[in-house]
């Protein structure tokens, strides 16, 4: 074992498999709710895990479009599938969230109470719930730039979302450093993966044996010194590196970036919206699972009575007929500015907004959209007519 | 090893989850302007958030109809003279706002605000100041309206274009006079008169057709429907009024107010935020792309 006071940020160990389980256990005992891959109808998603016993195994998911399927490998490395169905944006920014619930002063509340009565009080709550301090466990490189992306979103200077900043302040991040890209990823050509650089408390790269362990914090540092670990070897550095840099080869797609925003909000009258809206059902489904969309919907849900009023915040979703509602007409009655609208948004306008591309490159609006439209062919399509 | 690592109590110091809490306000009076219009005069119950509370003509509160929901709604009246009541007049037209008539004086409902961005009324200072606006476009420019007559010497000539569908529509009619004497040009018109109407029949747009403008020292606010202010600035730019001295204020459905909610979304804008006012030079390449 090596001497705590050797180790430092940046320094990489090698921890024997059995010992994750055991900083999982630390995690949790340090008040962190941990949460990873599990499997759940045929396919990954990221819930609560008690210890590495709930980690499925030997596990590797091979996505196309509109398909994910998982395959045995016969091995039982943890986590070889990427990525998963979800992303992890559900715990830092829920799909449902209660804000407050209002009710009427019971002294005032009129027996034909669905009538707003004379002076009509209310009684405000705010929601008290404490906030879940997470550990999220398997991270990937375009999941961690995800969470920055939604970082600028949510935390800006002049309004921040105190739902979410309390939660990502008490985010702890385990990364996986991908060694098994799929068809649908893209990570190389937004530039945020498949190699973690930095922004993650500990990174692993899992080899056969053992985790190749880096520390990326002082909390993940400390976390780690309390761990039976070694030190790598030359060997298997050198492996864990060379596997990084073959999965950055086996991109199943690519997108070029060049002039991104202007390719798409130049041109908002191609021929090509016209082609994709014939296919596009208009289903939300990619953005549900895209770690960066990030709209909602605030509604209340009022007893029979109208005397009590809870208020919810909702995803919602931009392919929503009503998200663009106003009274007297929509927006965007059709599918083809819907379409327009989420794309233009996510590689266009979001670079003017945030400064960043709303795109990670994880590929899971490719696997999971039900007709298997694919964003890096409409953007190519519409380069290939601007340049006609 | 179970050593604490982390105070678990400390990191949520200072963030209260207070996303989306509105301040109660009481309605104070409640007083028709015209077939489905209502103008209300709020008051905050808590005395420190009356206090607190400013806004510029232009922006507007989220309201809140508890059991029903939010709506933008912007402030109508003239800042300086509410008595620091909040005053909102509300067009009846969808789930919230139709709400809204249910409210009787004591009643509360909850603000949230103010939001966004406000009329230029420094920035067009020594301009003559054309006003166009059409239905419930007009008391979002009613603070402007009475900013613009307080100090009546720092404008050039100030002219009102208003319209409505009929006579009845039109909105505070006992308070043209009051402008006209004050200065500022009231040209009302309708879309059809009845027994009684002498005025001008026709859109707002057809307005511009009436007077002359001196395109290099008029600025133009809007609002109103999206087709009346997209022939508004289509007339504005005809007299070679530049783009930068178009003001248009934006109606889009929110939810927030502060640029999360994603609603109200026009290209690289959030209305809520970056608007509901911007200057059409910044508009111009999305407003007219159809359903954008």
């Amino acid at each position: 074992m090596m001497n705590e006071k050797n180790l430092t940020i940046g320094s990489t160990v090698a921890l024997p498999k059995a010992e994750l389980d055991h900083l999982l256990a630390d995690l949790r005992s340090n008040g962190y709710q941990t949460v990873g891959p599990r499997l759940q109808d045929e396919c990954i998603v990221y819930k609560e895990i008690e210890s590495l016993q709930d980690l499925p195994r030997g596990l590797l998911s091979e996505q196309k479009p509109a398909s994910y399927r998982l395959i045995q490998t016969g091995q039982d490395r943890y986590f070889d599938f990427i990525p998963a169905g979800q992303s992890w944006k559900q715990f830092l920014f829920p799909p449902r969230q209660h804000l407050f619930s209002a009710q009427k002063n019971s002294s005032e509340v009129h027996a034909e109470g669905h009538t707003a009565g004379r002076n009509t009080k209310w009684q405000i709550k705010a929601d008290d719930a404490p906030t879940p301090r997470y550990a999220l466990v398997g991270v990937r490189a375009c999941e961690l730039a995800a969470i920055a992306v939604q970082d600028r979103v949510f935390m800006r200077s002049d309004f921040t979302d105190p739902i979410y900043r309390a939660r990502r302040e008490g985010l702890f991040i385990l990364a996986v450093n991908c060694l098994h890209p799929n068809a649908t990823c893209f990570c190389v050509s937004m530039g945020t993966g498949p190699r973690h650089k930095a922004g993650f408390d500990l990174c692993l790269t899992e080899m056969d044996d053992l985790f190749l362990v880096e520390a990326g914090s002082e909390l993940g540092l400390s976390l780690l010194a309390r761990r039976t670990y070694e030190l790598p070897s030359a060997f298997v550095q050198t492996a864990a590196n060379r596997a990084t840099e073959l999965a950055a080869g086996k991109m199943g797609r690519s997108l070029d970036t060049s002039d991104l925003p202007g390719v798409l909000t130049g041109h908002l009258d191609a021929e090509r919206w016209n082609q994709v809206a014939k296919r596009c059902l208009s289903c939300a489904n990619c953005t549900q699972v895209c770690p960066t969309c990030f709209c909602w919907e605030a509604f209340d849900k009022t007893d029979v009575l109208g005397n009590k009023t809870s208020r919810e915040r909702v995803w919602d979703s931009c392919f929503n007929p009503n998200f663009s509602y106003v009274f007297g007409g929509n927006t965007r009655p059709n599918i083809r500015s819907r379409y327009r609208q989420w794309l233009t948004h996510k590689l266009g306008a979001w670079k003017g907004q945030f400064d960043v591309l709303g795109c990670v490159g994880c590929g899971r609006c490719i696997t999971w959209c039900p007709v298997g439209i694919d964003l890096t062919e409409e953007v190519a399509a519409i380069r290939q007519e601007v340049k006609a | 090893m179970t050593t604490t690592l982390i105070d678990t109590a400390s990191h949520q110091a200072g963030f209260e989850n207070k996303l989306l809490m509105p301040a109660w306000a009481e309605v104070v009076k409640i007083t028709p302007e015209a077939e489905g219009v209502t103008t209300f005069a709020l008051r905050f119950t808590d005395p420190e958030v009356q206090k607190r509370y400013r806004w510029e003509p232009g922006q507007f509160n989220m309201l809140y109809v508890p059991g029903y929901g939010e709506a933008a709604i912007s402030m109508s009246s003239d800042v300086s003279s509410s008595n620091g009541l909040v005053i909102h007049t509300i067009r009846q037209a969808a789930s919230v706002t139709k709400a809204t008539n249910r409210l009787r004086p004591g009643d509360v409902v909850g603000l949230r605000g103010p939001f966004g961005s406000s009329w230029p009324l420094e920035a067009i200072r020594g301009m003559d100041v054309v006003i166009a606006c059409g239905g419930i476009g007009l008391p979002p420019l009613r603070g402007a309206l009475y900013a613009i007559m307080r100090e009546r010497e720092k404008y050039g000539k100030v002219t009102l274009l208003y319209g409505a569908r009929t006579p009845k529509d039109l909105m505070y009619p006992d308070e043209y006079e009051t402008w006209n004497k004050a200065g500022i040009e009231v040209q009302a018109t309708v879309d059809r008169g009845d027994e009684t109407w002498t005025g001008r029949v026709g859109v707002v747009p057809m307005l511009f057709y009436h007077f002359r403008v001196d395109p290099h020292k008029t600025a133009v606010l809007t609002c109103g429907p999206e087709i009346m202010m997209r022939f508004v600035i289509y007339e504005a730019l005809a007299r070679r009024i530049p783009a930068s001295q178009i003001y248009v204020s934006l109606e889009r459905n929110m939810r927030c107010g502060q640029g999360f909610c994603g609603h109200c979304q026009m290209g690289p804008y959030f209305i809520c935020k970056d608007g509901p006012v911007f200057p059409f030079n910044r508009l111009g390449p999305f407003f007219n792309v159809e359903e954008y």
